[in-house]
């Protein structure tokens, strides 16, 4: 299936940095995961994501198509993110055979302040990658745009919607 | 003697951006309910509008979660840690 285009960055809204590793790293563990959803943590400064950390898909609900993160778990990423002097800015997680956009039930259960990043992952390849911000209303989410950072030999910024 | 009671990420911004708060209290309701006197902006993003706890906030002291102890009526001892904990969910399709 094709890839979605890629959308052009404009207005004002901050826009997610994804390190290349951590690009790769949710990307990967959605190929893994599928056809089930899997699930980890955004650690990084500001608008930096330093590092994507996998966790368990702890949902009791039929993994493909829900996602929990256990206590536990959250704790070990607040715990991760204070090693590393960072902060903990959000989760991602996979739609299999959905598009990455948030879904009612994503809504439901978002907390302020957290970055929400989806993967589409459309028969087991990972496509479009999108970022999420609840309203403080809690009435809708804002798309907030992305961009993975190039290694430093390559230098450079590049678009992360749409590359599969 | 306040006990202390640990603030994640999502929550700090109405905690005056303070990841550990602390607040006196002989139960964990009563904690909870000082904690809230005093950081009134946490109110509705712990409780639900008749007054309970939201089902994705977890309440743990120290390592056990409230559900399997007491509930709010969890009796505190000196030095025990309170922690608020978000559950983190969601999902694809309906």
């Amino acid at each position: 299936m094709a890839a979605e285009k890629p959308r052009v960055v404009t207005g004002t809204r901050p826009t997610l940095v994804l390190r290349a590793e951590a690009d790769s790293g949710i990307r990967r563990h959605g190929r893994e995961a599928y056809p089930h959803e899997c699930c980890g943590a955004l650690i990084g400064r500001e608008q930096l994501v330093m590092e994507a950390l996998a966790l368990p898909n702890a949902t009791g609900e039929g993994s493909r198509r829900r996602f929990l993160v256990r206590p536990v778990d959250y704790r070990a990423a607040e715990r991760r993110a204070a090693a590393l002097g960072a902060a903990l800015l959000g989760f991602y997680h996979s739609h299999p055979d959905h598009p990455a956009r948030p879904s009612p039930y994503d809504l439901d259960h978002a907390w302020p302040v957290f970055t929400y990043v989806i993967v589409a992952v459309e028969g087991g390849e990972p496509r479009a990658l999108t970022s999420w911000r609840l309203r403080d209303d809690r009435s809708a989410f804002d798309e907030e745009p992305v961009v993975v950072e190039e290694p430093k030999a390559a230098g450079g910024r590049r678009q992360a919607a749409g590359e599969a | 003697m306040g006990h202390k009671i640990l603030i994640p990420t999502p929550l700090r911004v109405y905690a005056g951006k303070q990841d550990v708060v602390e607040a006196e209290g002989r139960t964990v309701g009563e904690l909870l309910a000082n904690m809230t006197a005093e950081y009134t902006d946490l109110r509705h993003h712990l409780y639900t509008e008749d007054g309970k706890l939201r089902s994705f906030v977890n309440i743990y002291v120290n390592d056990d979660d409230i559900r399997y102890l007491e509930k709010e009526q969890t009796p505190l001892k000196p030095g025990d840690t309170v922690s608020i904990i978000p559950s983190v969910a969601g999902g694809g399709r309906a």
